[in-house]
């Protein structure tokens, strides 16, 4: 029962991270592919994400400090940025990226300084949550396997 | 085709960690054997490797080492492999440009498990179209288009467009086993090869003369199609080819414009969209042959001997005008020049498209023309000539031209440059000049493909590929590319080099006719040299282009 609870507190919190628009339907699609082959497939995919992403985000970071801005390069940077965000569905980082690339476009400087730091906000606030979820996640355990301890 | 979709072959290339695992873990779950790599310059590796490794590819189009764009290119140029895009930009003009460099598909990241469970439809279309294809070929041999029903790999030697030596069985059996193998299409999809037409001198010059015979302006596919009378050639055929013969007719053109000493050309259509990304194609089937030549010049093309059908001293005075041994003429001078600095070739393996000498007067071609051996020789010169000749009056250098094989060639070749050159050649002392001048052109031909984005280099590799049919290739990829240069980086293709002149294999005519070595003069090592250099520099592990029209 308790095992039962747990995993429905999971989908609770996943459902509730996606009606908040913190993940896509990108993440179940990362659920479906789970398996018994990968049994932790989508947390080894977020975990690889946050890595690559924030290496990224440190050269997004060293690319804003130029004076003056290679706007170009930086929408290379967040096009991959985004790609990478989409990935694993994080829809708010995504949509900061896609507002950052839109000042880009423009070449305004201010706007793009804020949008990053929406960007890592946003990408700070999903990666607590995903944290969190997973911890849920592996306590709850495989739906069929006995229950870990934690 | 058992099991089929099951055990597709897919090599996925994308920069980003994340979907690369992402990606692959998706492909397995349909079945499919799949291959990772983040770099596009290893994928490009991995493919040339093993021609026959993959079914189809897919690439992401942002990487850091390649555009995803111009991976898509080879790849369809060398291995015509299907390949879909990816990215997360689904902004149509990325798409359009998707298309235009030869995606079978654009997907949209993030990309679901059901859009990958179909990508097998792209792998089963382009065999079933192979298959029809063959099946409407004429299985005779016919000139040009030998089909057999024996299976692909001999139909697509045959087809190759490179000027590969398609008649030399050795060399058939060569790319059967690195290609093929003794896999049979019926049952491994994966050694279904694209049936593409080649476009053979012989078939080139039957194009040409349809051609003329229609009048330029007058002529359009269909019409060249019934003219023609080849069973199995199709419109499209004929069409794609004679947008590529237009681009390099006004390519000439606009050489001829830029460079008074040679004869101006009657202007063109031009086209400067982008060509899908089989022009110019390279095949990695091809590789194996010394032939760079895109054209597909086949094994008749012989190593010029000294004989070369004499030609009356007036008629040298054609050649003049493009032979870079006499020195008459300032344009001359030019070739030679312009051979040192030939660097320029252009991308997507376009090799040297033969320029088309276009003269008037070479009457007495005809007659020695009859004469198989000799010819053999001088054929390609002649056909190239031939077929521009009726619309431009192109005096353009003469260059070792593919030889069409003379097996009873019907066509009247009014080619007379050609003629004239070769015997002017054999007539007075130029002669090794001019043949060594065609070997330049050769070499040419071979010269590795770099960024054609000067325009004076263009101009020289034009003017010394004239009379090429990669040239022609070339002039028409080279349309494409200038206009793209600036923003891309076409691949480097090495064609392949002989490294010397001497080195090259007798019975291997990869374009032109080599003059026998005792023949070279002065000028010859002096071109050469300026080849080597250009060459040796430029070459890379990759292949020949070759030119094919992939219906």
């Amino acid at each position: 029962m308790e095992k039962f609870n747990m995993q429905r507190q999971v989908s609770y919190m996943k459902n509730w991270l996606i009606e908040q628009g913190f993940l896509d339907e990108q993440f179940l699609q990362l659920e479906e592919l789970q398996d018994d082959v990968n049994p932790n497939f989508v947390e080894e995919v977020v975990a690889l994400y946050f890595k690559d992403s924030s290496r990224m985000m440190i050269n997004i970071d060293a690319a804003l400090e130029r004076s003056p801005l290679d706007f170009s390069k930086l929408e290379t940077f967040m096009h991959q940025f985004k790609g990478s965000s989409s990935s694993i569905g994080a829809k708010k980082v995504k949509n900061e990226c896609s507002l950052f690339r839109e000042y880009c476009e423009q070449g305004n400087k201010d706007g793009c300084l804020r949008t990053f730091q929406q960007v890592k906000k946003e990408h700070a606030i999903l990666r607590k949550k995903l944290d969190s979820y997973f911890q849920l996640a592996r306590q709850a355990g495989p739906l069929q396997a006995a229950s870990r301890p934690m | 085709m058992d099991g089929f979709p099951a055990g597709l072959r897919v090599l996925v290339v994308d920069d980003d960690p994340t979907w690369i695992k992402i990606l692959e873990k998706m492909l397995k779950k349909c079945s499919y054997e799949v291959t990772t790599c983040c770099k596009a310059t290893d994928a490009l590796n991995m493919l040339r490797e093993r021609k026959d490794r993959f079914d189809i590819v897919i690439s992401d189009v942002y990487m850091p080492d390649m555009d995803g764009f111009k991976l898509l290119e080879q790849v369809g140029l060398e291995m015509d492999l299907p390949v879909i895009m990816m990215s997360v930009d689904g902004e149509t003009s990325r798409v359009m440009k998707g298309v235009q460099h030869g995606a079978c598909d654009y997907l949209l990241k993030p990309i679901r498990m059901k859009e990958l469970r179909n990508i097998w439809q792209h792998v089963y279309r382009k065999k079933i179209n192979e298959v029809k294809e063959i099946e409407s070929q004429d299985h005779e041999s016919n000139e040009g288009t030998q089909i057999t029903k024996k299976g692909l790999n001999d139909f697509e030697y045959d087809l190759l467009l490179c000027g590969s030596d398609l008649n030399s069985t050795k060399k058939r059996k060569e790319l059967e086993n690195e290609e093929h193998g003794d896999q049979d299409f019926s049952n491994n999809p994966g050694a279904l090869k694209k049936a593409r037409v080649v476009w053979s001198v012989d078939l080139h010059q039957k194009f040409v003369n349809a051609v003329n015979h229609i009048g330029f302006d007058k002529v359009g596919p269909k019409k060249i199609l019934d003219l023609m009378n080849i069973p199995g050639l199709t419109r499209e055929n004929v069409a794609s080819h004679l947008q590529k013969y237009r681009l390099y007719l006004s390519r000439l053109q606009r050489q001829s414009e830029s460079n008074t000493a040679f004869c101006g050309i009657k202007q063109s259509d031009f086209s400067s969209k982008d060509h899908p990304g089989k022009f110019g194609l390279q095949s990695s089937t091809i590789t194996q042959h010394n032939s760079p030549n895109s054209f597909g010049y086949s094994s008749k093309i012989s190593i010029v001997q000294d004989a070369v059908p004499e030609i009356h001293e007036d008629e040298l005075k054609n050649m003049v005008s493009f032979l870079p041994i006499t020195d008459t003429k300032n344009s001359i001078k030019d070739d030679v020049p312009v051979a040192q600095k030939f660097n320029t070739v252009p991308q997507q393996g376009v090799v040297l498209p033969f320029g088309g000498m276009i003269s008037d007067d070479c009457t007495s071609f005809e007659s020695t023309r009859s004469q198989q051996q000799s010819w053999s020789e001088e054929s390609p010169v002649v056909q190239l000539m031939h077929h521009l000749k009726q619309d431009h009056e192109l005096h353009l250098p003469l260059k070792g031209c593919p030889h069409p094989p003379l097996h009873g060639q019907k066509h009247h070749f009014q080619v007379d440059p050609v003629q004239t050159a070769a015997s002017a050649n054999s007539r007075t002392g130029s002669s090794q000049k001019a043949e060594q001048n065609i070997v330049n052109q050769q070499r040419f031909g071979e010269m590795p493909v770099s960024s054609a984005t000067s325009s004076t280099k263009n101009q020289d590799v034009d003017r010394n590929c004239t009379n090429s049919w990669e040239y022609f290739q070339s002039l028409t990829s080279k349309s494409r590319s200038s206009s793209i240069s600036s923003e891309d980086n076409l691949p480097l293709i090495s064609l392949q080099s002989y490294g010397s002149f001497e080195d090259v294999p007798l019975d291997n005519v990869d374009l032109f006719y080599l003059s026998d070595s005792s023949t070279i003069t002065d000028l010859q090592s002096y071109v050469y040299d300026g080849l080597r250099f250009d060459y040796d520099d430029q070459c890379d592990s990759m292949e020949y282009p070759v030119t094919e029209d992939v219906f």
